[in-house]
């Protein structure tokens, strides 16, 4: 991987901060997580605060635990046989690992986009409508087509979809599918959008679009993103973590990560020595 | 030297000529410079098949067709008026002069000719006997030493033998695909002649089932209506299903998304065990247990049940195809994709709602094409109605009573002291292809329903 040129990212950084400059109240805060599949441990410890607002993403080589702390956010680990997590995550100040909590309607306030696009065998208009019906959100056919077509709109899809709502998700294009997941995603109002790698099945078209998608989504939502791509990571982020070996070894603004990596390993992995 | 010693001997030069292609392939490889283009494995088998092949064909052709040209050459030495025999008479005088010439007794003195006419057929067993051992000897050893010769770095033997091998594997797939068009055309061969007897009208809307039996010398045929067989042929077969289809998708929705691992390593075999339970089995336990079981509990709640019915044969019959179920929809539900179930957990959706609204319908075209399959199973059960159903060939609506079927029938028709060239007989090949076009249709709308949902998430 090539070395970001940080003349590049440094002045799309200032462009997007000047737009949507993130908030100082914590979102989402973990304490000495430590998640275990088995006996292996994934992740050894991390403490993370994750601010309103703002466009976090996490990189590092594979294998690093980030997208295991990613789905520790909205405890998607739980559907994973033999996982267990230690420490704390709170959202709002909430433990979302108290047993009292109720997961799904964590996951309705903690949404989730996955690596590959995963739309549902269902028409593209059911696909949106999906969240809002589990969660009784909307009362009548109009309220719910109202959030169907402002979904897609938030999305950008919707130009492009709106004669063939009834048409399978599955027939549009991967691009296309990967922002239909995001509007369904979009669809159940949630506060914090996880995204896990969403544009490593895409090709740079339709991942440049993904990335101006979350550029206007951080207006209203706060986004943790995956990326294996660090010229990505440079261009959405506010922030940016690295992960190395089931530990959190750096989180700093993007432009600081970038151009003077306090850590050594941070500084190897994004000069390309490794990952 | 029978064929056996013959075919064993050929294989034994195929190892020789394999060993020399080998040594050969050695030789040629050390002598160049370049390299040789396949392994010497492949020059040794190159080598065998050249030895092999054509002397297995020539024996292959030989032993079918000298049979023939022996006996037209006896008989043309017969006298003329022997030139117009039946083929019945043509085999019983072959099998006559056979005896003759191999020194077995016959009945009466043999005639004159006979003597003159084994006496030719037993020489010429012998030449051609002698004659297809030389001819099989130089063709194998010609295509030894012609293919040993051939051995150059050029020669592509890998190629070669692959053609052969595939040729192979061809014949063999082909073996099955001409066994199963030949039943068929032999059932409709017999079908047909059974339609010389019946109307096919009366056969196929024909509202009663009852044949005389052939050797009470009636003139008339009796009865053959098809539809209170297949009226019971169906009514079981819902049955089955109205049992099998509820429990076994059940089954596969608790094995594939719910149970642990260890309780699933542990349960799908045994529920697949009561697939491998031989029907017969099942038709005694049907007969013996679970008839007055529901004869016991009609009583009870003041209903008549014959203990031998379509509710009892159904029942057991459903019991048998739920591991069919079962398995098929586990295997279809495994393959919905995880990131589906994903997508819409990670949405809030609890599990069961995910089960219902994602999983399921994904799986949905899969899970018709297991019940079509399973359908297709229990429509050609046999063992279990013949002991279960009753054997009442009426049509009627009330699964408590006892039904035919029409497997039930084919059986009953071919069993005991038969003519197989009355209708009473030809009727079950009828009955049969009747049955085989069904399940057909079955199988093969539910392997395209199958297969296009393949297509969807590969």
């Amino acid at each position: 991987m090539k070395m970001v040129d940080p003349e590049v990212m440094v002045q799309r950084k200032d462009d997007r901060q000047s737009q949507s400059p993130a908030s100082q109240t914590v979102k989402i805060s973990a304490r000495d997580v430590k998640i275990y599949y088995g006996d292996t441990q994934a992740i050894k410890g991390i403490d993370l605060d994750i601010m309103e607002n703002e466009v976090i993403s996490f990189i590092g080589p594979s294998g690093c635990g980030k997208s295991t702390f990613l789905r520790a956010l909205n405890r998607m680990n739980d559907t994973i046989e033999g996982s267990r997590l230690e420490g704390t995550v709170t959202l709002d100040g909430e433990d979302i690992y108290d047993p009292s909590l109720d997961v799904v309607l964590l996951r309705a306030k903690v949404g989730m986009v996955f690596q590959k696009p995963n739309p549902f065998p269902k028409s593209i208009y059911d696909n949106i409508a999906y969240g809002p019906r589990l969660h009784g959100l909307a009362k009548r056919k109009y309220d719910l087509d109202e959030i169907v077509e402002t979904s897609l709109r938030k999305a950008g899809l919707w130009d492009e979809v709106k004669d063939r709502l009834d048409k399978p998700g599955t027939g549009l294009s991967g691009g296309q599918q990967q922002r239909l997941c995001i509007a369904r995603a979009i669809a159940v109002s949630p506060e914090v959008i996880l995204m896990d790698e969403p544009c490593s099945a895409l090709d740079p078209i339709a991942t440049a679009k993904i990335e101006e998608l979350i550029d206007e989504l951080t207006e209203s939502y706060t986004i943790v993103i995956v990326t294996h791509s660090m010229q990505q990571a440079a261009r959405v982020s506010h922030r940016t973590a690295y992960f190395h070996l089931g530990e959190l070894v750096e989180v700093n603004d993007t432009e600081t990560v970038f151009t003077k990596p306090e850590n050594e390993l941070t500084e190897a992995y994004i000069t390309g020595r490794f990952g | 030297m029978d064929n056996m010693t013959l075919i064993v001997l050929l294989l034994i030069l195929m190892g020789v000529a394999y060993q020399l292609g080998l040594t050969r392939s050695r030789a040629v490889a050390s002598n160049t410079t370049g390299r040789m283009n396949s392994r010497p494995g492949y020059y040794g088998w190159l080598v065998a098949l050249w030895c092999g092949l054509p002397a297995l064909l020539v024996f292959v052709l030989w032993t079918l067709l000298e049979p023939a040209v022996i006996r037209s050459v006896v008989f043309s030495q017969l006298p003329p008026e022997m030139s117009n025999l039946s083929s019945q008479q043509v085999g019983n005088l072959m099998q006559r002069l056979g005896d003759i010439a191999s020194g077995y007794g016959v009945s009466g003195e043999p005639a004159p000719y006979e003597v003159a006419a084994a006496e030719t057929l037993a020489r010429l067993r012998d030449i051609g006997e002698l004659a297809k051992i030389a001819v099989m000897a130089s063709l194998a050893l010609a295509g030894l030493f012609i293919a040993r010769g051939r051995i150059r770095p050029q020669l592509r033997a890998r190629n070669h033998v692959e053609k052969v091998v595939n040729a192979g594997l061809l014949l063999c797939s082909g073996v099955a695909i001409l066994t199963t068009v030949g039943i068929v055309f032999s059932m409709f061969g017999e079908a047909m002649r059974f339609f010389s007897f019946v109307n096919p009208l009366d056969f196929f809307f024909g509202l009663n089932w009852n044949p005389r039996f052939s050797s009470t010398g009636h003139s008339s045929y009796g009865d053959f209506g098809l539809l209170p067989l297949l009226w019971g042929t169906l009514m079981i077969s819902i049955i089955a299903l109205l049992v099998a289809v509820p429990v076994g998708l059940m089954t596969a929705i608790y094995m594939s998304e719910y149970a642990p691992s260890w309780l699933r390593s542990f349960a799908k075999p045994v529920i697949e065990v009561l697939a491998g339970i031989p029907t017969i089995v099942y038709g005694v336990f049907a007969l013996m247990v679970v008839g007055p079981f529901f004869s016991n509990l009609g009583d009870l709640v003041g209903i008549q049940i014959r203990s031998t019915s379509a509710l009892t044969a159904g029942f057991v019959m459903g019991v048998m195809i739920i591991p069919f179920v079962s398995s098929l929809s586990d295997d279809i539900i495994s393959q919905v994709p995880q990131s589906l179930r994903d997508g819409s957990l990670g949405m809030g959706a609890t599990k069961s709602e995910t089960i219902r609204q994602v999983v399921l319908p994904a799986a949905l075209p899969g899970i018709v094409g297991a019940f079509l399959l399973a359908a297709s199973r229990a429509i050609g059960e046999t063992m279990i109605v013949v002991l279960a159903a009753g054997n009442s060939p009426v049509l009627h609506a009330n699964p408590f009573e006892a039904v035919s079927t029409v497997t039930v029938t084919i059986v009953n028709q071919l069993t005991g002291d038969t003519d197989f060239a009355s209708p009473q007989s030809l009727v079950a090949f009828a009955l049969g292809l009747t049955l085989f076009v069904i399940t057909l249709g079955l199988n093969v709308v539910a392997l395209y329903i199958v297969r296009k949902y393949r297509e969807q998430y590969d």
